[in-house]
């Protein structure tokens, strides 16, 4: 009854074009332990990945190892990293009075919503990526975040996989249940010069913290140049050299957090080559570095949510500048506060200036880089104004848009319909 | 050219010293672009900012002429109270000889007299605001507009402390839109002398200009005993940010 019921309200919401989490909302409604029956009986389990920055994309590169090894994954691709956006793309996959049909499901979950999935199901794997400041209206402080993550870990009941080099992370190893193992992912030690592009070392305190020694379990990112990397598991083995398609430090890192979570759940089924097949081929999500071809010229959309987030983003495409807009909301979804823009060092756009700020908070931003001595041409609160002009008056030219959650789902949805792109809405939330 | 006994560049109308107190525990909400904003704005005036970081057990500036603090986590106040507690006294002496002050949120409360944490502990604040506040289970979080001396200002409040104002005690605003200090009787922040605390994020200063050429006036006339002689700034972008804020909320 609840499936049908869902799938139902599945239907309708599409056909007014609306949200993907309806249909899972009515089903919550109606049988709240639907989770439970559906996903409790998969064979190889279920693995949350979870923490700050670089859930979807983790997730989506996970999933592709996973199926290049053979398996049939379920993953919730479609939603919100909600519970119910889960529950929402699961009803497409089952049918009316049938079982749903997986080895096993991976799961990209929002720190709180991560805990509440775990009071339904628990995950047999976690994925447990990192913790930064983020959306402080929402998570109010980072050592609650911290906790979430903490929790999560102790509800897993056969792996953990933990980011060496974030002590909020790492030290959750004392966590788990007996038992459980633990795995870890991390960066080589020749490169542990670049963790502060990746992390906010002023928020961490722990003089004392030294990171868990890594053993042959445990994959650590090994950069060549700007784009080629592999991934070392003890002194033998390795997976790579690959080149991603998302360029970026923080993507390598997402690669070896998949890949050692890969690694752990398939043991001696897990083969280097596929690995590294599977991760070149992954394309970059939805607003997370997609290249969108503009009327002849690359036009890259970049999501950006936190400050870690955006000083990375702005680190990973500092050395290609193009013509910049940056696009800013302040709806649930993007953070209600606009402070964190404060954290964020804009110096690297100064050489060439802004063209275009937009968004509800188009000003605030303006005013943000005003104070960093970046020069902004136009300020146009109105995202699909801005964006005319912005494809107008630089057609000839690549471009480069930094957005919020919001603002990247309503320019996404303009540029779908300018330029033909597969359309929208079937995308995690950050 | 005037001369400058304080050492300045000579093209600069004078050295101002702003100190910053806890950036890295207790400015985890953009609270550093307070102090960005306000050295940038003593630039453009002309004057010199030295920007010193005070750190937990380090010696305290005692010839700092405008305090800034921000707000943390409960784990970040742990770590500065010791440290506070110690500098307690050059505080209330700096304050009380008009230095000025703008301290935020968990700042602004460990001004006040006490915090009294839901279980009922009571830790003891320095006590240059007369304020009280008390834990709370509920966070009172959200955009802000306040009727003030320098107009209408504009932030955003991320609390679950409970402030209220000893008998006359001065707020900073009036309540237009949001909680402020407690929810109940529409006062934001507190005012003594030349120390201001407030619970706005945003951060408080960069939209709202006039109140950060308001604290930097105060600080020119200390460090330099003359009056502050503005530059000119176009604020046509930090009053566009602050009149849509208002709009939007204050009608």
């Amino acid at each position: 009854m609840a499936v049908a019921a869902g799938k139902m309200a599945r239907v309708a919401s599409r056909l007014r074009g609306g949200g993907s989490a309806l249909p899972g909302l009515v089903v919550e409604r109606l049988d709240p332990r639907f989770l439970t029956h559906a996903l409790a009986d998969l064979p190889r389990g279920v693995v949350v990945v979870t923490g700050t920055n670089g859930k979807t994309t983790t997730t989506k590169m996970l999933v592709a190892i996973l199926r290049e090894h053979g398996l049939t994954v379920f993953s919730n691709p479609t939603g919100s990293n909600f519970t119910r956006g889960v529950i929402s793309s699961m009803l497409a996959e089952i049918p009316f009075s049938g079982r749903f049909k997986a080895d096993i499901a991976v799961l990209e979950l929002d720190e709180a919503h991560a805990l509440k999935f775990a009071a339904e199901v628990k995950p047999t794997h976690s994925l447990l990526l990192n913790v930064a400041r983020d959306q402080l209206d929402r998570f109010a402080e980072i050592d609650h975040t911290a906790k979430l993550l903490a929790e999560l870990a102790e509800q897993t009941t056969t792996g953990v996989v933990l980011n060496l080099n974030d002590s909020f992370v790492s030290r959750i190893a004392g966590r788990v249940r007996d038992g459980v193992s633990v795995t870890y992912f991390g960066v080589d030690p020749s490169i542990a010069d670049r963790l502060p592009e990746l992390q906010e070392a002023d928020v961490r305190f722990e003089d004392d913290f030294t990171p868990p020694e890594p053993t042959a379990a445990d994959g650590l990112l090994k950069p060549h140049d700007e784009r080629s990397f592999e991934v070392r598991f003890g002194s033998t083995d390795r997976v790579g050299p690959m080149v991603l398609k998302q360029r970026g430090l923080a993507a390598m890192i997402n690669a070896t957090a998949a890949t050692s979570t890969a690694r752990a759940l398939l043991g001696n089924e897990f083969r280097d080559v596929a690995a590294g097949a599977a991760l070149e081929r992954v394309e970059p999500p939805f607003g997370r570095g997609e290249v969108i071809d503009a009327g002849g010229q690359p036009l890259e959309l970049v999501l950006v949510k936190n400050p870690a987030g955006f000083t990375v983003a702005l680190s990973t495409y500092g050395n290609t500048p193009v013509t910049t807009m940056v696009a800013i909301n302040d709806d649930y979804a993007d953070g209600r506060d606009v402070s964190w823009l404060y954290d964020v060092s804009f110096e690297s756009l100064r050489g060439r200036g802004v063209a275009l700020t937009s968004g509800v908070r188009a000003y605030d931003m303006a005013l943000r880089l005003q104070y960093d001595d970046v020069a902004v041409a136009q300020v146009e609160p109105d995202l699909d104004h801005a964006l005319e002009r912005f494809l107008t008056a630089y057609k000839d030219e690549p471009k480069r848009i930094f957005c919020t959650y919001t603002a990247m789902m309503a320019l996404r949805r303009n540029l779908a319909g300018r330029y033909g792109l597969a359309h929208f809405g079937e995308e995690a939330q950050p | 050219m005037s001369s400058h006994p304080d050492g300045s560049h000579p093209d600069s109308k004078g050295r101002i010293k702003v100190v910053h107190i806890y950036p890295r525990e207790m400015s985890i909400y953009g609270d550093l672009g307070n102090t960005r904003c306000l050295a940038s704005r003593l630039r453009w005036h002309g004057y010199e900012p030295l920007v010193h970081q005070h750190h937990p057990g380090n010696d305290f500036p005692t010839d700092a002429h405008l305090v800034l603090g921000g707000g943390g986590q409960d784990s970040g106040q742990a770590r500065v109270q010791d440290d506070l507690a110690h500098n307690a006294e050059v505080l209330r002496a700096l304050a009380a000889d008009g230095a000025a002050m703008l301290m935020i949120c968990g700042m602004y409360q460990l001004f006040g007299n006490a915090f009294i944490t839901i279980e009922g502990e009571r830790l003891p604040g320095i006590g240059i605001l007369d304020v009280t506040t008390k834990g709370n289970a509920k966070r009172m979080i959200g955009p802000v507009v306040l009727e003030t001396a320098y107009g209408d200002v504009v932030g955003y409040e991320n609390h679950s402390g409970s402030t209220e104002l000893g008998r006359g005690q001065r707020p900073f605003g009036r309540v237009k839109s949001g909680k402020g200090n407690n929810g109940t009787d529409k006062t934001e922040g507190a005012v003594t002398g030349n120390v201001f605390g407030s619970y706005l994020h945003g951060p408080l200063l960069p939209a709202n200009p006039s109140f950060a050429d308001a604290l930097i006036k105060l600080a020119v006339e200390r460090a330099l005993g003359e009056p502050f002689v503005p530059g000119q700034i176009d604020d046509e972008l930090a009053d566009q940010a602050r009149t849509r804020q208002v709009r939007r909320l204050a009608g």
